[in-house]
């Protein structure tokens, strides 16, 4: 997993010794019987751009809301800084946020809603504005800053409110789903702006969003929240390529996942025998027994398709193609195996074959041992 | 369809055809005659010369009285004065109760609106009286604070201005409460965090972004309260004293007492102007700040 040595490594979270900025330890949160965030600990580096990814009700924008102090933790501490977050009111925190309904206030122009931070800091009023007038400009709304909230579109929203979130140069910026209000196009110009901004200001950011697309493109690291916990934290590629349980592996991106039992481990090879697969090799892994029961996941793009059998391959099967789609980089398969297991697959197309494989074809699917992700969750 | 829509546009122009404007015309044309002991007691507009023409009685001799008789113009002053402060103390009680109301989860919220609308159930007029048992020299208020030694002997209570004040206040609060809590329930909670998020105190978070935001509701529940506690005729009568001098008292009596039915309709009529200069106002402050 490790890549190579960068020159300054930007991965603080690899080193051991190094000290996180934010550290929430420990922290559950009720609301009555129910349970939102339960026990979660979680170190976060300066600089990061630090995704908590989830599906609604998960409990990730009420760790968010912890964090920015609207919510007390039931039991456990936030520190950021070094400054235990328990007795700070939101007003004395050191973050900001940015909401997913933007809270811009609705009887100020755009240059006041930037600048209402700042007046509270005490600054004089030319300065203020002119901070104001500066954050409107790297966010390109300088021309609409006397216009009211209302009078802008989705998109216009979405930058004002970045920008008074930004305009105090908090140590933490929050931002619950940041687009999810925006359309698929302007979302994706955003995200890129978005870890533009982050660079160039170096302020840590903590993102909420369910869109899993959006965690792996902004993210430094995503941490996959269930039910009140954190399954996994890890950098978007860690996450996709060694995920820690089946709900993670099924979250992030598209999974094969078979279940299995344990029939014979060797130091550099793992026999599981699968109802759905028959015999197939897997990577060996420490800590399993015979007969112990496992999943297997592989991910669509690591299956290879040919027509005949693959020489020399140690997993493969025999199938029909049931369905196929074209995407034009890429075309996905569904193929059904003579156990009645379904296969997703899919190929990218470098090259223009002569005759693609195309429906009701029969066709051998290999895929290296390497390539699957033994689970026991 | 042109006819259908002024169906349904004139039915409340009937109305206000027939209890707005008609009477005003009438109370208009008796502010122009004289008083006279006939029935009714004022001069006809039209009359006969002795030489057989059309005569027409009209003069703003009323309304010139009303101007140079100093108990009118102090009556007037006193009225809005104590319209004036009454809405003050309204919305100074009503404001906290309509926004903890309006913050209130929901069963208890519902609890809380029946209680402000309850007394509503009961006669009006019972409520002042009731008011009396309280204000008494020997009322509850007077006993109460006797018994417990705070005082020697009962406090001039009933018969003041004091008096007027509360049961005016006390009256009229359900009318600046329910505006209040109707445009405080639409506020965002998410805008309080915001303005909390950006390192505004509760204060600040109240005077820059909660104030602002309910000036709707507050000049709605203050004009619901200043434009009838203007003209009140019942509280001061039953509460206030001799010298509680308010328009609509001076009014019955010009009516019943003196008979003198022109002055009356005049006083009447230029209470009216009083009352619908300071809507005109606050209306059309309110249009530019919505332009704006």
């Amino acid at each position: 997993m490790d890549g190579p040595a960068i020159a300054a490594d930007t991965r603080p979270w690899r080193d051991a010794a190094a000290r996180p900025f934010i550290s929430v330890h420990g922290v559950t949160k009720t609301f009555g019987d129910f349970t939102a965030v339960s026990d979660v600990d979680l170190d976060i580096y300066k600089g990061e751009l630090f995704c908590l990814l989830g599906e609604s009700g998960c409990g990730k924008s009420t760790l968010l809301r912890m964090l920015a102090g609207f919510e007390q933790p039931t039991a456990g501490s936030i520190t950021i800084d070094g400054e235990d977050m328990a007795r700070v009111p939101p007003d004395r925190r050191p973050t900001n946020m940015m909401f997913q309904s933007y809270a811009l206030f609705p009887h100020m122009s755009v240059e006041k809603n930037v600048a209402y931070g700042l007046l509270r800091e005490g600054l004089k009023k030319s300065e203020a504005y002119a901070r104001a007038g500066d954050m409107l400009r790297m966010v390109k709304l300088e021309k609409l800053a006397r216009r009211k909230p209302d009078q802008l579109s989705g998109g216009q929203r979405q930058r004002v409110a970045l920008a008074r979130s930004l305009v105090k140069r908090p140590k933490l910026l929050l931002l619950d789903e940041p687009l999810g209000a925006l359309d698929k196009k302007l979302r994706e110009e955003t995200q890129f702006e978005l870890i533009k901004i982050q660079e160039t200001l170096g302020v840590t950011f903590i993102v909420v969003t369910h869109d899993q697309d959006e965690a792996m493109t902004l993210a430094t690291r995503i941490g996959v929240m269930k039910d009140g916990m954190i399954e996994q934290i890890g950098e978007p590629r860690e996450i996709y390529e060694t995920p820690r349980s089946r709900f993670v592996a099924d979250f992030i991106g598209t999974v094969n996942l078979f279940e299995g039992t344990v029939e014979a481990a060797a130091p550099d090879m793992m026999r599981i025998a699968s109802p759905e697969l028959g015999d197939v090799l897997m990577p060996p892994q420490e800590g399993l027994t015979r007969g112990q029961q496992v999943w297997g996941a592989v991910r669509p793009e690591r299956f290879t398709l040919s027509r005949k059998r693959p020489e020399g391959a140690q997993n493969a099967w025999e199938g029909v193609v049931e369905e196929m789609g074209y995407i034009g980089h890429m075309s996905q398969y569904r193929v059904r195996l003579a156990s009645g297991a379904l296969i997703r697959a899919s190929q990218s197309n470098r090259m223009r074959e002569e005759a693609p494989i195309s429906w009701d074809e029969r066709v051998w699917l290999s895929v290296p041992p390497a390539a699957f992700r033994v689970l026991t969750q | 369809m042109t006819w259908r829509r002024a169906l349904v546009i004139a039915i409340p122009m009937l109305w206000l055809g027939i209890f707005f404007l008609a009477p005003f015309f009438v109370l208009g044309r008796i502010s122009l005659a004289e008083a006279i002991i006939a029935r009714p007691p004022y001069t006809p507009l039209f009359g006969r010369a002795p030489d057989g023409s059309l005569e027409i009685f009209a003069s703003l001799e009323n309304f010139r009285f009303l101007l140079e008789d100093a108990l009118y113009r102090n009556a007037y002053l006193s009225s809005i004065r104590v319209a004036l402060i009454s809405t003050i103390f309204a919305l100074l009680i009503g404001y906290p109760i309509a926004y903890y109301i309006a913050r209130a989860p929901e069963p208890k919220r519902s609890i809380l609106l029946l209680m402000v609308i309850l007394p509503f159930w009961t006669s009006f007029l019972l409520r002042v009286y009731a008011w009396m048992g309280f204000l008494r020299t020997n009322g509850v208020i007077n006993n109460t604070l006797m018994s417990l030694g705070i005082i020697d002997a009962p406090l001039r209570l009933m018969h003041t201005d004091l008096a007027v004040y509360i049961g005016i206040v006390y009256t009229y609060l359900p009318f600046m409460i329910l505006p209040l809590y109707a445009n405080l329930t639409k506020l965002d909670a998410a805008l309080l965090e915001a303005a909390s998020d950006l390192g505004a105190s509760p204060v600040v978070t109240f005077l820059t972004v909660t104030l602002p935001l309910s000036l709707p509701g507050i000049v709605a529940g203050s004009m619901l309260v200043f434009i009838p506690a203007i003209g009140e005729y019942v509280i001061p009568a039953l509460l206030g004293g001799p010298d509680t001098l308010m328009i609509g008292r001076v009014l019955w009596d010009e009516f019943f007492s003196s008979r003198d039915w022109p002055v009356a309709s005049a006083v009447a009529i230029v209470m009216l102007f009083l009352v619908v200069a300071p809507i005109m106002w606050l209306q059309s402050v309110q249009n530019r700040r919505e332009e704006h």
